[in-house]
């Protein structure tokens, strides 16, 4: 499968804060991605950084195998977004927003690809309406038609559904599974809903505080039988060299300060005594139960 | 870039605001030409209280088209920088008021070229502006009240000066002033286009604008030797309302005006060259700006 985005050792700081901190995930052609962390996780900043509008401190961002800061124009050509509330010009159409920035990617506008595109997102007879008289729910679908009018290979949806009523949570929900599952578009999707991310997405990472936390397929990391398991040692990348070495190697989420691994509980005591035999000096080895669970802590205690 | 300026001319002529400045320009010179034409004598009884014992003049003649649109153009190329202001001053720091910067960041044009279609919107804006001024200040004028020879009032050092060019000699100098003013009112436009650079909201660039340009100008009408000799001539505003220029008419040595002439070309010359290194200047800083700005709006 191919590397549609590619992000390595990614970090951004602002004086003393560090918004995003070594980050490192890829994302495959094909995948619904999941983007799950709290807000102020370092979420936004990361898909603004996949954007270029931020720059980043330090690490590299390739897409479609090529770097982005070299190669900005011919990615962003490719890439269709929606970056928290789609605020458009509120006193034009959804018509004339749409065939605007559909100008400023490069397409060869008719009326046709236009009307077809509001009838996909559902504002075809609402198209000579201005945007100040759309719900939210319109505007984050005019967003995501505007998002699409290229017919771009990857989407990146920041948070698409803040804001919207259940209905129009639904909307936008089906409106991705249609974009994966009958055009086979590779989509990025940032939540601070587990929930949201487990219905739409088969791959995913979790981040607090900028760092990731885990990554996986969905399904393995939503098992209820699956424990995402936090080793502290006195010297990580020994204890994780040991592991690199073992059956637990997949398993194994790198991350800066702590090991986290997701397995089945009863898996907990043969891994502890793998690295006891290896001379690894434990502090502590925390099951979290499940994913689930630890992301609601993570939340209650933010 | 032709498309995208297209696009943001399109933007620009959408908004409600931007006919504000075409409204309260016909306001103002409508307001002058009734004035005037109901009263026009009272003025140049006032203007020239301390020569008329020495200078035979035919009242109703002086008030001539010309004559009015000269009077409203210094009146109203104090208040034309607001305007431009207006919708310069908008260009980055509205986009980023609204949330849609971050979207046209997205698609596949560079924050430089962002920015100068920004900038040459502003100046057509500016063009535009100045061509409905002349339409209605000039042209109206001319229809309201005739043309005839021009006087014109210039305050020269200690002295006041009368000037008078004939009728066939007057048009060529309003096209050469307009064009004037479109480079000084561009400077303008670049000016609030690098404070909206650093803005997330439409409302500072433009006040910040108005209070430089209020500052400067109060800077730039101080009679201090020391100012006039070591500041002034780095000021833009010194230079904003050098289109006059173009009515001193150049003097023989019997005293008597050389039609199709100018005193002093020189000056000109060096007014615009300075206004021109202001656009280029504040554009410079802006657009330097404006690529290393991180987009949180």
């Amino acid at each position: 499968m191919n590397t549609i985005l590619e992000i390595n050792h990614l970090s951004k700081k602002y004086k003393d804060i560090t918004a995003v901190d070594d980050l490192s995930f890829s994302v495959n052609s094909g995948d619904v991605y999941g983007f799950l962390g709290q807000n102020g996780a370092g979420k936004s900043t990361t898909i603004r950084m996949m954007l270029t509008l931020i720059e980043p401190t330090s690490g590299e961002i390739k897409i479609f195998g090529k770097l982005l800061h070299e190669n900005r124009h011919e990615i962003l050509s490719k890439i269709g977004a929606v970056i928290e509330r789609p605020d458009l010009y509120k006193y034009l159409t959804a018509y004339e927003n749409l065939k605007l920035f559909a100008k400023m990617s490069n397409v060869h506008v008719t009326h046709k690809l236009l009307m077809d595109q509001l009838d996909m997102v559902g504002l075809a007879d609402r198209s000579e309406s201005k945007v100040k008289t759309y719900s939210q729910g319109m505007k984050q679908r005019l967003g995501i038609g505007i998002a699409l009018v290229h017919n771009p290979d990857l989407i990146i949806l920041d948070e698409p559904t803040n804001g919207l009523d259940p209905l129009g949570i639904a909307d936008i929900r089906n409106l991705i599974l249609k974009l994966s599952t009958e055009m086979g578009k590779t989509v990025v999707v940032s939540s601070h809903l587990l929930s949201e991310i487990e219905l739409i997405a088969n791959r995913m990472i979790v981040i607090h505080k900028g760092k990731k936390i885990v990554e996986g397929f969905v399904k393995d990391l939503l098992d209820p039988s699956k424990t995402l398991v936090e080793i502290e040692t006195t010297d990580n990348e020994f204890a994780k060299s040991v592991l690199k070495n073992s059956a637990f190697a997949p398993m194994i989420v790198d991350n800066n300060d702590k090991l986290h691994l997701t397995m089945n509980k009863t898996e907990i005591s043969t891994l502890i005594k793998i690295m006891v035999e290896s001379n690894v000096q434990i502090i502590a080895v925390t099951p979290r139960h499940s994913l689930e669970d630890y992301f609601l802590n993570l939340t209650k205690t933010a | 870039m032709w498309h995208l300026l297209q696009i943001e001319l399109f933007k620009i002529s959408k908004r409600p605001r931007t006919y504000i400045a075409f409204a309260a320009i016909a306001a103002i010179v409508l307001i002058f030409q009734f004035a005037f034409k109901a009263d026009g004598e009272s003025y140049m009884n006032l203007m020239m209280q301390n020569i008329q014992d020495n200078f035979e003049l035919d009242k109703s003649k002086a008030i001539n088209g010309y004559f009015m649109c000269y009077i409203i153009l210094n009146t109203l190329l104090v208040q034309v920088p607001i305007l431009v202001a207006l919708i310069a001053g908008d260009a980055i720091s509205g986009e980023a008021n609204m949330g849609t910067l971050r979207l046209l960041l997205t698609k596949p044009i560079s924050r430089t070229q962002l920015l100068l279609v920004k900038f040459f919107a502003s100046f057509i804006f500016t063009v535009v502006l100045l061509i409905w001024m002349a339409m209605i200040a000039l042209f109206l004028s001319m229809a309201i009240f005739g043309v005839d020879d021009m006087l014109i009032f210039r305050a020269k050092g200690e002295e006041s000066q009368i000037l008078q060019i004939t009728k066939d000699d007057i048009l060529w100098r309003y096209f050469a002033a307009f064009g004037y003013a479109a480079i000084a009112l561009t400077v303008i436009a670049a000016l609030s286009i690098l404070l909206s650079v650093f803005a997330e909201n439409s409302i500072g660039p433009i006040v910040a604008t108005v209070c430089i340009v209020i500052f400067f100008t109060i800077v730039s009408n101080l009679n201090v030797p020391i100012i006039d000799k070591n500041v002034k001539p780095y000021l833009f505003t010194s230079y904003l309302v050098g289109w006059k220029g173009f009515f001193y008419i150049g003097i023989n040595d019997d005293g008597q005006p050389i039609k199709g002439s100018i005193e002093n070309w020189g000056a000109i010359r060096k007014s615009l060259s300075i206004l021109l290194a202001h656009i280029a200047l504040f554009l410079g800083i802006a657009i330097a700006a404006f690529r290393k700005k991180d987009i949180l709006s």
